[in-house]
Parts: structure tokens; sequence; C-alpha cells
């Protein structure tokens, strides 16, 4: 087995920036995870955080040399997994949760009730 | 060791494009109004984004034990995405034509959950 080469220096700097710039993004998203207004809303934040977070995690296995950090990634790609799945099983997505560009459509009145069948 | 350096270039590349697609998902995340399109934003995001990170990280990969590693890392990702996109889309959609049919306060998502439960 080789042993693990080390990138070089700029690479490495590479590396770091990359993983700087994507936790930044997860930052953004929490963003949307405070202020989303259905729980569907958050728990799509949440799974874009997880995927982050797996990718931080390789770059960071590849800028340090410590390749267990990628065992660690596996670990939260399969949580984000079960976490949404859970998640669409337990709570669902609600009716009307689909954000203020659905709601802000005056033009679809709410449909009158069926009619009921003639009682012989 | 010209080889190398350009390997770790388009490595650098590919790793950038990855962070560039994770930047526009995370902004679609924020900008888009509802949820079917931060749905679509996001998938773009999972996917692309994460892939181009693990072909540049795969690269410079120093043995094939760890190449194995980060191509699972890249299928379990997009496996749980799509399974977590189409349920979240199938459960949206789903509760909005309950709703349509239904009076508006039912409990929508009860009827496709019982009947997942049949199998």
């Amino acid at each position: 087995m080789a042993e693990p080469t080390h990138p070089a220096a700029w690479a490495d700097a590479g590396l770091w920036l990359a993983a700087a710039l994507i936790a930044a993004t997860i930052v953004l998203g929490l963003l949307r995870v405070e202020r989303g207004p259905a729980p569907a809303d958050r728990m799509l934040a949440a799974q874009l955080l997880g995927t982050g977070a797996a990718a931080v995690l390789l770059l960071l296995a590849r800028a340090t040399a410590q390749p267990a950090l990628l065992d660690v990634a596996l670990v939260i790609a399969l949580m984000a997994a079960v976490a949404t799945a859970v998640f669409v099983r337990r709570i669902g997505v609600q009716a009307g949760a689909r954000g203020p560009g659905a709601d802000a459509q005056p033009d679809s009145p709410p449909p009158p009730p069926p009619p009921r069948p003639p009682v012989p | 060791m010209s080889g190398v350096v350009w390997l770790d270039a388009l490595s650098l590349a590919l790793i950038g494009a990855g962070v560039l697609f994770f930047l526009a998902g995370s902004i679609g995340l924020l900008r888009l109004p509802d949820l079917l399109s931060r749905l679509h934003a996001l998938t773009k995001a999972d996917n692309v984004g994460l892939g181009c990170v693990v072909l540049g990280l795969m690269l410079q990969a120093g043995d094939a034990y760890e190449l194995l590693r980060l191509v699972l890392v890249w299928l379990l990702v997009m496996f749980a995405g799509s399974l977590a996109c189409y349920l979240v889309a199938h459960s949206a959609v789903t509760a909005e034509a309950t709703a349509d049919a239904a009076s508006p306060a039912a409990t929508a998502t009860a009827a496709p959950a019982a009947s997942r439960d049949e199998r």
C-alpha cells in the first residue's frame, strides 16, 4: 500500500479555501432554517447542510491527510438520508405550505363544496 | 513532476466548480419563492456540487481504498438526495391534491402514509 501523499502547499491552501467557502454556504442555509415558513423548508435546508458538511469533511480529510474523516462523512451522509425519510413519514409536507409564491396567487378561489348526492 | 502539478490544478478547478454549485444551491434555497423551486435548487447543489468536489478529490487520492470511500460517499449522497427529494415532492403534491379535493384542514398526508404501511 502506498504511503499517503500530502498535497503541495498551494493545492493545500486551495482545499482549505474550498472548505471555508462551503462552510459559508452552510451558514447561508442556516438562514433558511431560521426563517423557513414551513417545516419542509427547514428540512430541505437541513439536508443541504448535511451534504455541505460531508463535502467539508471530504476536503478536510485530504487537506489534513487524515483519511478517517472520510468515514465521518459517510456517517453524515447516511444520517441525512434517514433524517429526511423519517421527517416525511412522521410529519409530512402540510398542504398550503409551499411558501408565499404559492399563496400569492389570488386567481384561484377555493373550490365549491362537492354537491351532495340526491336523497331518494 | 509537471504531470502532478496539472493534476492538482485540474483537481482544484473541479473543486472550485463544486463550490460554485454549493453557493448557487444555497442562494437558490434562500431566494426562490416556494417549496418545489427550493427543492430544485437543492438537488443541483447536492448532486452536482458534491459530485464535482468528489471528482476533484479523486484526482488527488492516495490509494484505491480512499478512492473507493470517496465514491461511496458520493453514491450514498446521490441515493439519499433522490430519495428525499422524491419523498418531499410526492408528499407536497399529494397534500395539495388532497387539500383541493377535500376541506383544507384535513390531515393531508395520512392517506399516502397509510398506503405505504400496507407493503
